[in-house]
Order: structure tokens, then C-alpha cells, then sequence
């Protein structure tokens, strides 16, 4: 029985679309094809193929992980001093985008709607640091020196600057754990002789929905394995063509019986730009496809959390959101 | 939710009056195409389902309508609560293949950059 969105879904693999083939979901059949092999991994960057799923499944792990992994950054800015030529707003938004390495699996979000509690923060859910340099004239510079690095001592405020004050029970909690800034070479403001920065900062628990700072990756993104086959055999000089019109490590030349026969050997290595369809003999000899349900993913982090990390915590968050709908399902049920 | 004001409704019913209990609209807050659409394509899969479909009625608004549409008299909570179901199954046999593989590529080397083989 063809159901009603025949046509109008963009998916060919329900049940009814091919008569006689039972498409429905079969979870056997799934845990079956599925797999999922690392390809690289470290501290900061990881790709890994995710092979034997559907896109409408593998784009919600990218968007979770742009998105909806929640991290620390700083939100509110409480700027006693700021003699700087960096406006305060622009101070703020720069600070805020500085990457915090403390977990976020160990803080709570803040409370919203609750006026008394929005301005302190309690040590659950407030990370606090402080930011106080002041610029000043270095007593040693020689005379003619023009170099800001000789005259001036603190004119460059940089990340590692940003020192963390520990309030309630974090010192012990994060006794082991210094909570700083990912990056200590991150330029925040410059200052001349006279200038000086005194600002407290609140580090809130928030969500790449809510503002991209508190995004955990550089990027997530995903791309298809292609997949090329020769239709026919190329030889000799279109062998050689045919291998300058892909990636380098694509297609080989081989050596069958005297002649020189292109072959693939990675299609993974091609970024797809296409250029044999430029060549009228060779155009029709390739088809380029991609596989529809091979996904090689690529997790660039920020360094707050490890890629591999950020994967587990994107994965959880989508069962969190069912879970969360079946709870509200059950709950209307049995009113 | 405790706090002062109204309770967020988090999810929604809208019925025809009179169709039957198998053609329901979903009201889905605070939510997008993230499970918008993984959970339509587990729906889709679901046999004895006739319509299933989502939409954004306004970007500046997160909320989606999510229909379903039954063959017979299959109430349409039926197919959304397995759809649920089975994409929570899924994530969770995503998340145990991923652990399976780090612990293999740990094992290798740590920390690793794994040469690519082509099959």
C-alpha cells in the first residue's frame, strides 16, 4: 500500500515506496550494517566514519554539535575600571568569546525567572574570574627606544591575564583543575601608560542556540564517500588525463599487459571538483556518485572538551530530547 | 516545571473535530529540524503510516507542527511514541558502536593518528 507522502517526503526507503519490498525499520538489519571506524583522533581534531545511517539521523549529530552541546563562557562582565581605548561593550563581547576550559558536565545552567538569585551566582552554576592589569612605563627602557615591547610594561592584555577566583566549595572541588582560559595567548585589549582593566567576570553554562560562544567545536562537519567507477577501460594517454582530473591519489596507472590502465584506488581522497565532465572523451567514461549512508564526519573542538567527548555528549542529548518527549507523552496520557 | 507564571507547554495535540484519532497535528516546542526530521524518518519507517510530515511555521518561532496520519484506526500517539522509541534505540546503539571503537583505537595507540587503509 503506497502511504499518502509517496512523492512528497524526500526519503525513497519507506515502507510501500517499492511494492513487495518490506521497507520498515528493522533494527537487526541496522545494528547489522552499521559501523563506525575512527580514522583519526587527538587532543583537538577527530574524523571518523559513520557508515550505514540515515542522513536525516547523521545531520542531527552535526547540528547537536554545532549547536546544542552546552559549555561554560563568560556572560556577565562587571567592569569596575576600564581607562582603555577598547570601548566597554566591545571589551565584553571579546571576552565572552575567550574559550573557558573548565567541564560542563560538572556545572548546572542558572536558574532564569528568579530576581533575587540573578545576581549572584551560586558556586553550582558561576565560574568567577577576574581580569585587574594596569599599564605603566618601564623605569628601564633606554632613551631613544621605540619599541612598545621596551617602554611599556602590561600593554598587552592577553588571556593569560584572566585569573580564576574561586568562590563557595570550587577550590575543592577543582582542587587538581586550575580553570582558566583554553588559550593563554589570546590579545584581548592594549594599553598605554595609565591605563588600566578591573573587570569580574561570570561564567554561565549555556548552549550554541542560545550564542555562539558557548559552541564547543571550531566546526562539525560531515561529507559523503564518493564513489567512482570507470564504465569503460581508459588507457595510455587518456589514462593519464583521467588521473590529473581527480585528486592526487584517486586513480592509478597500472601496468596490464604493456599498456597503461587507470584504475581507482581511493575514492575517499577526491574532493569531487568534477573537471573530468570538462573533457569531452572523457566525461562519458567515469560516473561520479557518492554513497548515500557513509558519513565521514569531521570534529574540529575548541579544546574545552576532547572530539571524542563532544560525539558522546551530542549523541546523549539527542536521547535526552526523545526521552524527554515520551515523559510528556505519558504525562498527558494519564491525565 | 516549578516557578512562577504559566507552565511552557512542551508538546501540543491539534485534532480536527470530528476526524478520527488517527490524523493528529504535534505541536513540538523549543524544537527544529535536529529532531524534526530524524524522528519523520523513523515515523516514515513505521509501517500503517499514511502521512507523516513537519514543518517550520516561522523561523523566528521554534516550534514545529509534526503530522501524523494513520492507516486504520491506529490512534496517531501510537506511531509517534514508537517512532520515539526506536530513534532513542538507535542513538543509544550509535553511542555504544562509538565507545566500542575508541576503545579499540585506545587500545592500538593513545593518543592515536590512525593510517587510513583503503579496502
Amino acid at each position: 500500500m503506497v502511504p499518502v507522502s509517496a512523492g512528497l517526503v524526500h526519503t525513497s526507503d519507506y515502507p510501500g515506496n517499492y511494492p513487495g519490498y518490506d521497507d520498515t525499520w528493522d533494527m537487526q538489519k541496522f545494528q547489522k550494517n552499521f559501523r563506525i571506524d575512527i580514522v583519526h583522533l587527538d587532543e583537538s581534531t577527530m574524523e571518523f566514519d559513520m557508515v550505514g545511517i540515515d542522513a536525516a539521523i547523521a545531520n542531527a549529530f552535526r547540528r547537536i554539535l554545532l549547536a546544542e552541546v552546552p559549555t561554560m563562557a563568560i556572560e556577565k562582565v562587571f567592569i569596575y575600571n576600564n581607562t582603555s581605548i577598547v570601548q566597554d561593550e566591545v571589551l565584553a563581547h571579546r571576552l565572552g568569546l575567550v574559550p573557558i576550559k573548565a567541564d560542563p558536565r560538572l556545572f548546572e545552567y542558572r536558574s532564569t525567572g528568579e530576581a533575587s538569585a540573578e545576581e549572584e551566582g551560586s558556586e553550582i552554576d558561576t565560574i568567577q574570574l577576574q581580569l585587574k592589569i594596569k599599564c605603566s612605563r618601564n623605569p628601564r627602557a633606554t632613551k631613544d627606544s621605540a619599541d612598545p615591547r621596551e617602554l611599556y610594561l602590561n600593554h598587552m592584555v592577553y588571556s593569560r591575564d584572566i585569573k580564576w577566583v574561586p568562590i563557595g566549595n570550587q577550590a575543592d572541588v577543582f582542587a587538581d583543575s586550575v580553570i582558566a582560559p583554553v588559550h593563554d595567548d589570546i590579545l584581548i585589549a592594549q594599553l598605554r601608560p595609565g591605563q588600566e582593566l578591573d573587570v569580574i567576570m561570570h561564567c554561565v553554562k549555556g548552549i550554541g542556540q542560545d550564542h555562539a560562544k558557548f559552541s564547543p567545536v571550531a566546526t562539525a562537519s560531515y561529507r559523503l564517500l564518493p564513489d567512482i567507477t570507470l564504465l569503460e577501460p581508459v588507457e595510455g594517454e587518456r589514462a593519464e588525463r583521467l588521473k590529473r582530473c581527480f585528486s592526487r591519489g584517486v586513480i592509478d596507472i597500472q601496468d596490464v599487459a604493456g599498456k597503461k590502465v587507470a584504475k581507482v584506488v581511493d575514492s575517499r581522497l577526491d574532493t569531487c571538483s568534477r573537471e573530468f565532465l570538462r573533457h569531452d572523451d572523457l566525461k562519458n567514461a567515469v560516473k561520479l556518485a557518492r554513497f548515500r549512508d557513509h558519513f565521514i564526519f569531521t570534529v574540529e573542538s575548541t579544546g574545552i572538551l576532547p572530539p571524542d567527548v563532544l560525539v558522546t555528549e551530542a549523541i546523549k542529548v539527542l536521547m535526552v530530547k526523545c526521552q524527554r518527549f515520551l515523559s510528556e507523552l505519558d504525562s498527558t496520557d494519564l491525565e | 516545571m516549578a516557578g512562577e507564571g504559566e507552565k511552557k507547554p512542551v508538546l501540543e495535540m491539534v485534532q480536527a473535530d470530528g476526524a478520527d484519532e488517527g490524523c493528529v497535528t504535534f505541536v513540538l516546542h523549543n524544537e527544529d529540524h535536529t529532531l524534526g526530521n530524524s524522528l519523520r524518518y523513523m515515523i516514515m519507517k513505521t509501517a500503517d503510516v499514511d502521512f507523516c510530515g513537519y514543518t517550520i511555521t516561522h523561523p523566528s518561532e521554534s516550534k514545529i507542527n509534526f503530522r501524523i496520519q494513520t492507516r486504520g484506526s491506529i490512534p496517531a500517539t501510537e506511531p509517534l511514541r514508537s517512532g520515539l522509541n526506536e530513534l532513542s534505540d538507535v542513538c543509544q546503539h550509535v553511542l555504544n558502536t562509538f565507545q566500542v571503537s575508541l576503545s579499540i583505537t585506545y587500545e592500538i595507540n593513545c593518543p592515536v593518528v590512525v593510517q587510513h587503509t583503503s579496502v
